[in-house]
């Protein structure tokens, strides 16, 4: 059975001045997919923060490349994907090769982003990070939810 | 992001307006880092106009809190809407720094 989405994809100098556009971006592209407020906003931060990473540390101070950003837009999440090594990138691809990242790459991850990961890790519903070439990480919101109780009970909110 | 500072007799009131990120926070670092290393005053940061912090932002509030605490003063953050508190509650910065509501700017 094949999953439907709608992809959309961003490409932008890997410059300071270009964060807020994806925040804003994103807020367009969340609410029209019909997010809540709180949604939104957890994940302008979360996506600013991997975004603002992406700038800072993919290029070096004195050089210049490209930052991607997709957002694959399914009927009850919305998946955003930051990848900094500059090329486009085949989503279904990149997506096949992102898994949970672990300890080792986190300390790394840490060391240059600071309260960055943990902030997406912590306001997103699932989040999975590749390195090499560059960084790539993907960030899940649930929207318009079946909502799983603890007891993995699954209601539908319609 | 617009940075207005004002003098007062024992603190320094700064009342940002705009996003706080990785683009603006350079502007608020230079504003701050000569009232920090002076430590002769009270710092007081107001957020009331301010849509948007991110963890540059939260960085330049720690960096000056520690600053601060050196030469005995102290850095207020004023005017945290419920978004932007749920950001220091989360990161753990409200027990460390003087967090409130009430807005500074009339």
């Amino acid at each position: 059975m094949t999953v439907q989405y709608d992809y959309i994809e961003m490409k932008f100098p890997s410059s300071a001045e270009y964060v807020g556009l994806i925040r804003l971006t994103l807020s367009g592209v969340l609410s029209r997919a019909g997010a809540t407020y709180d949604q939104i906003e957890d994940s302008k931060i979360a996506v600013s923060e991997a975004v603002t990473n992406a700038v800072k540390h993919a290029y070096g101070e004195e050089t210049t490349g490209d930052v991607l950003v997709g957002f694959a837009v399914y009927e009850d999440k919305v998946e955003i994907i930051v990848a900094d090594h500059g090329q486009s990138f085949n989503y279904e691809d990149v997506r096949k090769e992102l898994g949970p990242y672990t300890e080792d790459d986190n300390v790394n991850y840490l060391k240059e982003g600071g309260l960055g990961l943990f902030l997406i890790e912590t306001l997103m519903d699932e989040v999975y990070l590749k390195k090499d070439p560059g960084v790539t990480i993907s960030m899940t919101k649930f929207i318009n939810e079946s909502q799983v109780h603890s007891n993995g009970e699954t209601i539908v909110n319609r | 992001m617009n940075i207005d500072t004002m003098e007062k007799e024992q603190e320094y009131l700064i009342i940002l307006d705009g996003e706080l990120d990785v683009y603006t926070a350079p502007e608020l670092q230079k504003v701050l880092d000569p009232i920090r290393q002076n430590g002769s005053h009270d710092v007081k940061i107001d957020l009331t106009n301010v849509s948007y912090v991110d963890s540059t932002g939260l960085g330049i509030f720690v960096g000056t809190l520690k600053e601060l605490n050196q030469h005995d003063r102290e850095l207020h953050v004023t005017g945290v809407s419920s978004r932007i508190l749920r950001l220091f509650e989360i990161t753990g910065l409200r027990d460390l720094m003087h967090i409130n509501e009430k807005s500074e700017v009339e």
